[in-house]
């Protein structure tokens, strides 16, 4: 089966700064990915490469068959490709449900204004926002704000989802239903390629993980793999003994 | 379209206008007829430029250039070419529309308070060009011939037909902006208001957006212009263009409640009555705009969701009925 999305010699530069540096892998349909790595890797710039937000500097993405290594986000929704975003960014003024018919309206199906509605109201329902359609999104906590931002991505009806920390600042109560989120988001058959600091949860999610550092690609496999490669072990998680204490407490 | 039909509201609006027809034509008051002409130009101004501000968040500080510009080509078109005064009216309101969308496309890559300047800029340029354009008589203007008030049946019928085509762009207004609030294209235009990246990531093409809507926010207030300039039979560059017209626009959008339909046309509406009692009146004439800033500073540091803000915020249910 042909890969969804495939990213090859992907750079991107700010000024002298090299953010993301020949990152190459790719995405098989079905599979969740976990991206990660130390602050400042060039994860977030990696999804802003992926989804239009930046133009790579060199390298090439292709997305379900198609170049879309120069689209802009607009056009790389259209074709299927979600992202949701590591600092909130709600629609304030705007009701949930409004929030989200955005996502349903603009999204790879284009739709009116009434399966929109139609559409958002379902997806509130999924992510546990579904009494509270009618509130603006500005009076939500943050572990709502992220939902909301899962439901806008999930209303464009993606065939891949790009998730950016979507656990950090949560409590634990509140980090388990996202896990469990994501799990449903994956058997309804829709891939995932996340980036998380929680390595309880991309180890229990992921089928594969990517680490970078230092805007490379420093490993790549499954998690198991991944957590003991001393490699990684030394640039990301410091003390080797972090990683025993990992895996004990599974 | 069908669903307009079906919102209370539409109805409101043809009943304003109705009022705003029958008032005058009732005894033949035309003094009554000259201060609604004025209050419907204002309420045309505000609402059109509610489309760029309340909806799109985008502040206009040129947006009495469409007026003036539309004033010129309908004028123009009538006298020169002596073309009918509806098709006139109509060709100006494409001709600056797409004036609009090509300095749009130009203008609307900048954000926040560099658009804001851009658009002062483009009406210093406007009037620094039509003021050198010779077919337009430079800076003395140009004057209606008194032949094109004969085919309308002579001076006292064409004025009547004028105000009620001014009427009709007042109500067309009220109705587009009601139109593209319940559509998905305005649902793009909030999105954009909120935060326009976020509006990109979920699939709205921002660029093509604001260039339309801002096309569309051209088109009524230059065929309204090309109406009362050809009722008031004389147009230049000075009176086309009048920056202050443009600065209170934007007070009256603030008044009324930026974002609502029936906020901007309110907005609008009791702008101008107190601007022309301001101005009538012997002892505060010359203070007219700094009651005007006095008002807007009050409105934006107090009720900054304006009039129509304080009546949702009593009566939460009013958002949908009057919207």
């Amino acid at each position: 089966m042909s890969n969804l999305l495939e990213v090859r010699g992907v750079s991107k530069r700010f000024g002298g700064l090299v953010a993301v540096s020949d990152v190459s892998f790719s995405l098989a349909e079905g599979e969740i990915i976990g991206l990660i790595g130390p602050n400042g890797a060039g994860k977030t710039t990696l999804f802003n490469v992926v989804n239009g937000v930046y133009k790579a500097d060199q390298g090439s993405i292709t997305f379900a068959g198609k170049d879309i290594t120069r689209d802009s986000p607009d056009k790389v929704v259209h074709l299927g490709l979600a992202r949701t975003h590591q600092i909130v960014k709600p629609l304030n003024d705007l009701t949930l449900l409004d929030n989200v018919t955005v996502g349903a309206c603009f999204g790879r199906e284009y739709l009116g204004m009434n399966a929109a509605r139609k559409v958002a109201s379902e997806v509130l329902q999924r992510v546990g926002l579904g009494n509270r359609a009618e509130m603006t999104a500005r009076s939500l906590t943050i572990a709502g704000k992220k939902r909301l931002e899962v439901a806008r991505a999930l209303a464009a009806k993606p065939k891949l989802l790009l998730l950016d920390e979507v656990l950090a600042g949560l409590n634990p109560t509140e980090v388990a239903t996202m896990i469990e989120l994501v799990r449903k988001i994956r058997d309804s058959g829709v891939s995932v390629l996340m980036i998380e600091h929680l390595m309880q949860a991309i180890m229990s999610l992921s089928d594969r993980i990517v680490v970078l550092n230092l805007g490379r690609k420093l490993a790549e496999g499954q998690p198991d793999e991944v957590v003991h490669n001393s490699d990684v072990v030394e640039a990301y998680l410091g003390f080797p003994d972090i990683v025993d204490k990992l895996t004990r407490s599974d | 379209m069908i669903f307009i039909f079906r919102r209370p509201f539409f109805w409101i609006i043809l009943l304003i206008a109705a009022g705003f027809v029958y008032a005058p034509l009732h005894g033949n008051n035309v003094s009554l007829r000259e201060d609604l002409i004025l209050v419907a130009i204002a309420i045309i101004l505000a609402s059109n430029l509610n489309l760029m501000i309340g909806y799109t968040g985008y502040v206009n500080f040129g947006h009495i250039v469409f007026y003036g510009l539309g004033g010129y080509v309908g004028l123009y078109l009538t006298t020169v070419r002596s073309w009918n005064l509806v098709l006139s009216a109509v060709v100006a309101g494409a001709v600056v529309s797409l004036c609009a969308f090509l300095f749009g496309l130009a203008i609307l890559r900048l954000r926040g308070a560099y658009f804001a300047l851009a658009t002062i800029g483009i009406l210093q340029a406007v009037q620094a060009f039509v003021s050198n354009f010779d077919p337009w008589g430079r800076s003395t203007g140009m004057y209606l011939s008194f032949n094109s008030y004969q085919s309308l049946g002579g001076a006292r019928r064409a004025l009547w037909i004028t105000y009620f085509l001014i009427i009709a762009v007042m109500a067309l207004s009220m109705i587009v902006s009601l139109a593209i609030k319940n559509s998905k294209f305005g649902l793009g235009l909030f999105a954009i208001r909120e935060d326009e990246d976020a509006a990109v990531v979920l699939g709205v093409n921002a660029t093509m957006y604001k260039a339309i809507i801002y096309s569309v926010s051209a088109f009524l207030p230059a065929v309204a212009g090309a109406l009362m300039f050809f009722k008031n039979g004389m147009i230049d560059p000075s009176i086309a263009f009048e920056y202050m017209l443009s600065l209170e626009g934007i007070v009256m959008l603030m008044l009324g409640g930026q974002g609502s339909v029936i906020g901007a046309a309110l907005g609008g509406a009791l702008y101008e009555k107190l601007r022309s009692y301001l101005l009538t009146n012997p002892v505060l004439s010359n203070f007219h705009l700094v009651i005007a800033g006095g008002l807007l500073l009050i409105v934006v540091l107090f009720a900054p969701g304006g009039l129509i803000g304080w009546v949702y915020r009593l009566v939460p249910r009013a958002r949908k009925v009057i919207e």
